[in-house]
């Protein structure tokens, strides 16, 4: 389960911010978490409440944002919905995936004396 | 400094990051892509289920490039080094990941990889990624493409359920094909059409590393990806 390796590189990227701004405690931790991502919300969160224990992050939040996912034509702009097939409707262009597969670290919130 | 008890006053902030959770591996996989830029070896990433045939195919693409092109290949394996071996049997220089639980590889497990592996001399570079449909796909290791085997005994909704890996190659193998003809019911266009639900420029090859079905796509498939030059026939 990848999800446990994310959180990893989750905490660290947030300890690495925090350290530098002298926090001493993390609040809430906002991800943003694609549909098409490849990273399951549930089972992130299950990693990050084992993960977080004993790091800056012990108390915070992980807040999940879902990103849906979104075809857009290269050509002409035209999003395109895939159960209806990945061809744009008005040009005929493939589309290109747009969003939906971010797995980011979006924003941080915590305690600075 | 507060009045009551010394503490420090403290003070909410919010911090925007915006940065990718796998940027670490970004790097790194950035890092992997100079080392073969320099060295012109072209990278595949290969993926698929546990049995989809990844070790067979690079077993026949051994055999089939023997002479023109210089293999080499790194493969991720949960504890042991059989692939390894067979790929060693077949002629080539391969090396273990030993990835432990993980189940897919990252890029600084195919840096540290590449130290075992002759520092050039070679035009190939296959990974074969840790058996699984789902997480391999997340981690670039700095290849030039994907490649995703599914075998034709997996079932044809295989990229429907798990669209990640299916959106993000530049290619698929439906491999075994030499076993259609034992699975009544089972149609070869199924898998090309679901592949082609999920994937926007969907290249598909019919394969059989049994009978060489299809290798001969599979290899100009390569080869339109290499550069002019094999560093085989330079020396
Ligand atoms: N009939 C048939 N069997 C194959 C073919 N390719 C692989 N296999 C068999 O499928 C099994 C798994 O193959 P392997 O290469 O180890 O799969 P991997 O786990 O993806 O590396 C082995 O028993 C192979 O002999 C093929 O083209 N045709
Ligand atoms: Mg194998
Ligand atoms: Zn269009
Ligand atoms: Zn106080
Ligand atoms: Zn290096
Ligand atoms: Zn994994």
């Amino acid at each position: 389960m990848h999800e446990y390796s994310i959180v990893g590189a989750l905490i660290s990227q947030v300890e690495g911010e925090a350290r530098r701004r002298g926090a001493r405690v993390v609040n809430r931790v906002h991800v943003r978490i694609g549909t098409v991502s490849g990273v399951e919300p549930v089972l992130l969160t299950a990693a990050f409440d084992v993960f977080r224990e004993r790091t800056l992050c012990q108390g915070a939040e992980l807040v999940i944002e879902r990103i849906a996912e979104r075809w857009t034509c290269p050509a002409c702009g035209t999003v395109i919905d895939r159960d209806a097939g990945l061809l744009c409707g008005r040009c005929g262009t493939p589309p290109r995936l747009t969003a939906g597969d971010e797995i980011i670290l979006n924003r941080i919130e915590m305690e600075v004396s | 400094m507060c009045q009551e008890c010394g503490c420090g006053d403290t003070e909410i902030v919010s911090v925007d990051v915006h940065e990718r959770i796998l940027s670490g591996n970004d790097r790194a996989a950035a890092h992997n892509r100079e080392h073969f830029e320099r060295s012109g070896v072209l990278a595949l990433n290969v993926m698929g289920s546990p049995g989809a045939g990844k070790t067979a195919l690079l077993e026949a693409t051994a055999a089939a490039l023997h002479g023109r092109f210089r293999m080499v290949a790194i493969n991720g394996d949960l504890a042991t080094d059989h692939d390894a071996e067979r790929l060693r049997r077949a002629g080539i220089e391969a090396v273990s990941v030993s990835t432990g639980s993980a189940c897919h590889l990252d890029a600084a497990m195919v840096h540290h990889a590449l130290d075992d592996l002759p520092p050039s001399g070679y035009d190939i570079l296959a990974v074969e990624n840790v058996g699984n449909l789902v997480c391999p796909a997340v981690y670039d290791l700095g290849q030039a493409a994907n490649v995703v085997a599914l075998s034709v005994t997996e079932g044809w909704d295989k990229p429907l359920k798990y669209p990640v890996m299916f959106m993000k190659t530049g290619l698929v193998l439906l491999t075994k094909i030499d076993l259609l003809p034992h699975l009544p019911g089972t149609k070869i266009e199924d898998y090309e059409d679901a592949v082609a639900r999920v994937n926007p420029m969907p290249r598909v090859i019919r394969l059989s590393a049994h009978t060489g079905e299809g290798m001969a796509q599979w290899l100009e498939w390569i080869g339109g990806l290499m550069k002019p030059e094999p560093t085989g026939a330079r020396s």
